[in-house]
């Protein structure tokens, strides 16, 4: 029976991931030990499948700890902390959540652009202050009708486009391959959808090719007057170029779903008034979090027991 | 044709930050600036405003019947506001004066301003953003769970943990799906439901009258409007019938997780009654652009993380700035040549 598959859980990421996971299987909080060693003495045979997510996944380390591993199933859609290239060897599945978030994080990039451009963290902080009493608030940016570039037109890139469209924003795009059917300009280059572009929005995965996508060049092509979106992965973005360019005025804005080093921000951007900074809550609404779950768990009982992965990367 | 070849005259006023449309006008029209006197308004007027036949009022002046008195030649007053609830509409029908507002200039950043606010009220951006740069994210040791396996780092699991703890203990809504119903459907309210719609959003709508060809569900009264969604957006104007629209018993109904979001005026919602529904947890949250005694806020919402709070500045980018004085521009040619108005406001 399934009840005696262990299944570790890397880290807190959902309490009713956890309850459905210990409901159905001999769930393992990573967690709870104190010593690696002692953890592995009494566990490593038993432990059938792993759960990670955005922040902690299985790397070469512990997939070769775990000689009994047969699926990694993350709570994320990026899956860019899981050595792949392990699994692929050792034959170990691995799924993820892919379209049940889609729509939390492409508000969330709205919502990121719109906070941005309008100072809505500052008009807030400007009423609460009571600075109003004393004076208007400076004029801010308007969002209808300027131009998105958006990196990688996958599931969340499109969605973005959708919502985008709706403002009147002409959509263009950076990808690796041209998608014709959608409509949205195509360009060769980040560099060249960064000049082209008073928005640029990163929503690519996390691959080797990827890391550090947005550097310099792609900054000062997005210029004084442009603005960054990150909903991806903080590896996307050189992060100390991106700091040293806000501090020196070279790139408009900033708004950060994701960091190099979560939880870890660097502190300079904390005074800044051109950047918006959240703590990685592109799919952090109850609803898609509990799909998210679902979805996680239907994919281990579907290996178990035998039957097709609904949602497999490898 | 026997006319003067001078510039018709325009009596202006105008706080004394908003400049904007200082050049738009010295370069169409001469000018009677009645903000650079000295003189107490009504003194000014009457000493030299007698034959002036358009006034263009620049911010929120309080037009009334006793500054009406001292214009006896006024046939035009243009308003660079969309509201115009700080005229006597019904003073200005007897004298037979036109009012013109902003028309379109400011619908798009309106309706930009209000998706802005439903969204930051729902996935609670401006907590967020106050969350990262208080430092909590990355605080260690606030949670403890146990002491973490020595290859990872101790500090993250904490973080993660806040995290978990952070979205648990507050209400984090889904935007995409929810139903949204405008009361106004006019060019600001037809804008915010265009820009809902690839969210997935729902939307229905409470206007004065049914709007034919209009795909969405109609709702004649704004209590049954409220019991039947989960997010009030307010973007109508404010007149004797909608003062306090938005009163207790249709907060009631809109619900615990129902989010108010007020891009037209103050007055449409009865303020102190909101405040109580969001104290008692009567509403979710509300996002509100517009207050019953701007500048002055209720301060019980200072500490709120499900309302998010703007200085009345929806309208306030530079495009809109430049539309209204294009609009108020051509509402004056227009008038001078005998032409229709742009943006004429209904005197009732």
């Amino acid at each position: 029976s399934m009840e005696s598959i262990g299944v570790l859980m890397m880290c807190p990421m959902s309490s009713y991931l956890e309850n459905e996971l210990q409901k159905r299987f001999n769930l393992i909080r990573f967690w709870n030990f104190q010593e690696k060693s002692v953890f592995l003495e009494t566990h490593r045979n038993s432990i059938g499948a792993v759960v990670g997510n955005a922040s902690t996944g299985a790397d070469a380390e512990l997939i070769n700890d775990l000689p009994k591993l047969e699926i990694i199933s993350s709570f994320s859609v990026g899956i860019d902390k899981i050595d792949l290239g392990k699994c692929k060897e050792k034959g170990i599945r691995v799924t993820n959540t892919p379209d049940v978030l889609t729509e939390d994080v492409a508000d969330v990039a709205i919502s990121l652009i719109l906070t941005l451009l309008r100072r809505l963290c500052e008009c807030d902080r400007y009423v609460r202050s009571g600075k109003w009493k004393y004076g208007d608030f400076q004029l801010t940016t308007k969002f209808s009708g300027k131009s998105v570039g958006i990196l990688g037109l996958g599931r969340i890139g499109t969605a973005i486009a959708k919502r985008a469209e709706a403002f009147s924003c002409p959509v263009s795009y950076y990808s690796r391959r041209v998608k014709p059917d959608l409509g949205y300009k195509y360009y060769p280059t980040v560099v060249e959808l960064a000049q082209n572009s008073d928005i640029l929005v990163v929503a690519c995965p996390l691959t080797d090719e990827t890391r550090h996508i947005v550097n310099r060049n792609v900054m000062d092509a997005l210029g004084a007057k442009g603005v960054l979106i990150n909903i991806g992965r903080g590896p996307h973005v050189d992060e100390q170029e991106l700091v040293n360019a806000l501090t020196e005025g070279r790139l408009g804005g900033a708004a950060l779903d994701v960091f190099e080093q979560e939880p870890h921000v660097p502190e300079e951007l904390f005074g800044l008034q051109n950047v918006v900074l959240l703590p990685h809550v592109g799919s952090g609404t109850v609803e898609t979090e509990n799909a998210m779950a679902d979805l996680v768990v239907a994919n281990l009982e579907a290996h178990f027991a035998g039957e097709s992965l609904l949602t497999p990367v490898v | 044709m026997g006319e003067s070849s001078e510039s018709p005259l325009v009596l202006v006023h105008r706080p004394p930050t908003l400049a904007y449309m200082d050049d738009h006008l010295s370069r169409n029209f001469r000018l009677l600036n009645a903000h650079l006197s000295p003189d107490p308004l009504p003194l000014f007027l009457s000493r030299h405003a007698a034959s002036v036949t358009a006034f263009v009022n620049i911010g929120r002046l309080k037009i009334d019947a006793e500054l009406l008195s001292h214009l006896p030649s006024l046939q035009l007053l243009v308003c660079t506001s969309v509201g115009t609830d700080h005229v006597d509409l019904a003073e200005c029908k007897r004298r037979g004066i036109a009012v013109t507002n902003a028309g379109d200039a400011f619908s798009d950043d309106v309706a930009d301003c209000a998706v802005g606010l439903l969204i930051s009220v729902l996935r609670r951006i401006p907590a967020g953003d106050r969350y990262v740069r208080s430092g909590n994210w990355s605080k260690p040791g606030q949670f403890q769970l146990g002491i973490k396996v020595s290859s990872q780092n101790h500090k993250e699991e904490n973080f993660l943990m806040n995290l978990v703890l952070f979205y648990e203990s507050v209400l984090l809504l889904q935007v995409s799906g929810k139903r949204v119903g405008i009361i106004g459907l006019g060019s600001i309210g037809s804008r915010i439901a265009k820009r809902l719609e690839p969210f997935g959003c729902i939307i229905s709508y409470n206007s004065r009258t049914q709007k034919q060809s209009i795909p969405y569900r109609y709702y004649s009264d704004v209590l049954s409007l409220a019991a039947d969604n989960d997010v009030l957006v307010l973007c109508c104007s404010l007149t004797d019938q909608t003062r306090h629209v938005v009163n207790r018993e249709v907060m009631e109904s809109l619900g615990k997780e129902g989010v108010i979001i007020n891009v037209g005026r103050g007055g449409l919602i009865d303020e102190e009654e909101m405040v109580k529904c969001l104290v008692e947890g009567v509403i979710g949250g509300a996002g509100l652009d517009v207050f019953e005694k701007e500048p002055q806020v209720p301060e019980e919402l200072f500490g709120m993380d499900n309302v998010v709070l703007s200085p009345h500045a929806a309208v306030a980018t530079p495009g809109a700035l430049e539309s209204v004085a294009e609009v108020a521009i051509a509402n004056l040619k227009a008038f001078f040549k005998n032409q229709p108005l742009v943006s004429p406001v209904r005197l009732g």
